[in-house]
């Protein structure tokens, strides 16, 4: 009889950290203590806090083990699992809960990273077994399938995702039921579901979070949304990049055919569903619905014009409906656990819940899922941690190359759709890149927009040239030889490509510029009149200098130079023996590498 | 999958094995399993609490777990349970088959063995 179970993190982020040679210590350590028959091990999807993995959760009491190595596996075993003894160095507990109200030290239900937390999306990622349809199954999975086959017409379930109010999760928030309708009144000898799973976003992998932790809820969201629309086939485009996510989801394909809730005649219903994968090669472009469907049919991802749209004339120019994973993800808990459930969570617009994969300068890198409505100032430094080495916080990158920034002054903005549209950002897909005070608020304009010039599929011009003409002037002002007027100009090319370009690649990629506009106009106008970066990151804004009398003349700038700029200079400081140093400004390419050696801080970056 | 009664025949069988993860169980059952409670005997108590609980469907409601040690050695094996709302009842001197009855009675029946219990005239 099994009394308790090991969990061990299977996400990207623990693998990478090295979570297969966690478990493998396991399997070896509970054989060798003969607990083989008390004690099961179980891999699963990501639990969130991947900056502090590998993670190891034991129940039934929830420790949290974070950070675990190979040599500590032994020490878990023999102490915890055999004589009850928590491994009290490895547990993360970082919580607010009084002491006396924990009962058998801190589980991962009281720590605040969790607490606050409301998982719908990812209510099965890292609780359950993604290779194991059972686990799935116990955890009341396809039975929202098995409802939707057996007791609601195809408009009923429609009209329960309309109810609901769940939006698009990929970014643009569209209403899910809607698209929905939209597609089912159309008459075609086929019909397609299509599952987003392109996830472009530099620092956003909820999506991926979800194949790899939950991949049959995805399956059984997509065949509900066949069987609502009269589609019979489905296909999940998925980076190939995530090659766990696309193991697992096939894994899981193959499973659900054995179970026979895939394939034929699902529950006698009648109703058949195939799903098929497809990889896509990394394009950005090709999270776009139409250049996603242009990629599945086998040509070069671009876009399409709309109208026609998907609806109407998608994908093999069939009436397609397309949703991203984590829409999809929510399907299956509005079936089982009803519309007004899902509804009342969020804000009067925007409902349910949203994940939001936390990066840049925030303690707690990881997954998080909030309530909509929750606010920045609650995600950053209730659940994030807040910002490491006392920094202040600066600004909250949202929706990632296509959105913008959130400044300060609004961290108590109530994060739904609409808010963030107010404010001149987007929701995204969720990545939330957070920012501290060294951060240059220009420089990170042109990091995002070098990602779109990249990533520009170049069919339409304003995108093609036009952001390239704007990471050019961004180049000019980073490098000191902006004027004001290249301001305006800069503001007015944004306002030009967002109006006229193709897809929402273009029509978004000038928000990380509007936005730092709006928000950090002074910074932009320090690099241009005053010539300086505020933040000391714009290299060629920057000089360094040494402090004379602080310098004691040990030498090791000079030395450890790569370009010979620093030289022995004939002053003296009170108190000192040698003579103090200099760095020609001339030869200095700014590198950092004196400051970084000098012991005695003499050497200054302004 | 041809009804709905197949998959409900999963579910129930795979149920009793994640629910452990849930842990959100109102009764906790705490048994002492440091070097003194093991060789006192814990190992057969504590596996028949757990396979007690699943017998009796107990499952979501009983979450069995282990402790190190309680501080009352020459009692071993303890077995205690923690009920919200509700004074801790420490039970003592545990067998197997103790832990059995304690299940169906106090964990099940609601019904406290006080001849297992810890008296104050025995510390």
């Amino acid at each position: 009889m099994i009394r308790s179970q090991v969990l061990v993190c299977g996400g990207t982020g623990c693998t990478s950290s090295g979570s297969k040679k966690i478990q493998e210590a396991f399997k070896k350590s509970i054989e060798e203590n003969g607990l083989s028959g008390e004690v099961k091990l179980v891999q699963t999807g990501c639990f969130g806090l991947c900056a502090l993995g590998p993670v190891v959760i034991v129940y039934p009491e929830g420790t949290f083990y974070s950070q675990v190595k190979p040599e500590d596996v032994e020490e878990i075993v023999s102490e915890h699992l055999l004589k009850g003894r928590v491994v009290e160095r490895l547990v993360y507990n970082e919580t607010s809960v009084p002491k006396e109200e924990l009962q058998g030290g801190v589980s991962l239900n009281d720590t605040d990273f969790y607490k606050a937390q409301h998982r719908v999306a990812l209510r099965n990622c890292g609780v359950i077994n993604p290779e194991n349809i059972e686990e799935y199954i116990a955890m009341d999975g396809y039975a929202a399938l098995g409802k939707v086959l057996t007791e609601m017409t195809p408009e009923q379930v429609i009209e329960e995702i309309k109810k609901s109010g769940l939006r698009g999760r990929g970014g643009g928030g569209f209403p899910t039921g809607v698209k929905w309708s939209l597609c089912a009144p159309n008459k075609a000898d086929q019909k397609y579901v299509v599952c987003n799973a392109d996830e472009g976003d530099p620092g956003a992998f909820m999506d991926r979070s979800v194949l790899e932790g939950d991949p049959h809820c995805i399956i059984e969201a997509m065949a509900i949304a066949g069987y609502a629309i009269g589609a019979t086939k489905g296909y999940v485009y998925v980076r190939a990049e995530y090659p766990i996510a696309v193991a697992r989801l096939q894994h899981a394909i193959d499973q659900a055919h054995e179970y026979g809730l895939l394939g034929k005649d699902i529950f006698g219903s009648g109703f058949e569903f195939e799903l098929y994968i497809r990889l896509g090669a990394g394009a950005f472009v090709c999270g776009e619905e139409t250049a996603l469907m242009t990629s599945i049919e086998g040509n070069r991802g671009e876009p399409k014009p709309r109208p026609p749209f998907p609806a109407v004339k998608g994908l093999f120019g069939k009436p397609t409906v397309e949703n991203n994973v984590e829409t999809f993800a929510n399907v299956p808990q509005i079936i089982l656990k009803g519309a007004d459930w899902f509804a009342s969570m969020g804000t009067e617009r925007s409902k349910g819940t949203k994940v939001f994969a936390l990066g840049g300068k925030i303690k707690h890198t990881g997954l998080v899922e909030v309530p909509m409505g929750t606010t920045l100032r609650q995600i950053i430094y209730d659940i994030g941690g807040g910002i490491p080495n006392g920094k202040k916080f600066k600004a909250a990158q949202t929706g990632g190359p296509s959105g913008g920034c959130i400044p300060a002054s609004l961290i108590d903005t109530e994060i739904d759709y609409d808010n963030l549209t107010a404010i001149g950002c987007m929701m995204g897909s969720g990545g939330l890149i957070v920012m501290d005070e060294d951060t240059c608020m220009v420089d990170i304009a042109k990091f995002f927009l070098e990602f779109t010039v990249d990533e520009s599929c170049g069919k339409c011009t304003p995108c093609r040239v036009g952001t390239k003409r704007l990471l050019e002037m961004l180049d000019k002002i980073t490098s000191g030889k902006g004027t004001l007027e290249d301001i305006d100009k800069l503001e007015q090319l944004c306002l030009y490509i967002k109006a006229n370009s193709a897809c929402g690649l273009g029509q978004t990629a000038p928000n990380p510029v509007l936005a730092t506009l709006k928000f950090f106009r002074d910074e932009y106008i320090a690099h241009v009149v005053d010539k300086k970066c505020p933040a000391g990151v714009c290299k060629d804004l920057l000089t360094y200098t040494i402090d004379k009398n602080k310098c004691i003349g040990c030498g090791l700038c000079s030395r450890n130079c790569p370009v010979s700029a620093i030289s022995k200079t004939d002053y003296v400081a009170e108190g000192h023996k040698l003579p103090s140093y200099e760095i020609d400004p001339d030869k200095c390419i700014k590198c950092g590498v004196c400051m970084a050696n000098c012991k005695f801080s003499a050497i200054s970056k302004q | 999958m041809k009804s709905l009664a197949e998959l409900q025949a999963i579910r129930d069988k795979m149920k009793d094995k994640v629910v452990i993860r849930e842990g959100t169980n109102d009764i906790r059952v705490v048994v002492g399993m440091a070097t003194c409670g093991i060789a006192a005997g814990a190992r057969p108590v504590l596996n028949a609490l757990v396979e007690s609980v699943n017998e009796l469907g107990l499952s979501n409601k009983v979450t069995v777990s282990q402790t190190g040690c309680i501080g009352i050695c020459q009692f071993e094996p303890v077995v205690e349970v923690f009920e919200a709302g509700k004074e801790k009842v420490t039970y003592v001197k545990m067998t197997a088959e103790k832990a059995k009855e304690v299940a169906e009675s106090h964990l099940q029946g609601g019904k406290v063995l006080t001849e297992y219990t810890l008296t104050e005239g025995e510390l």
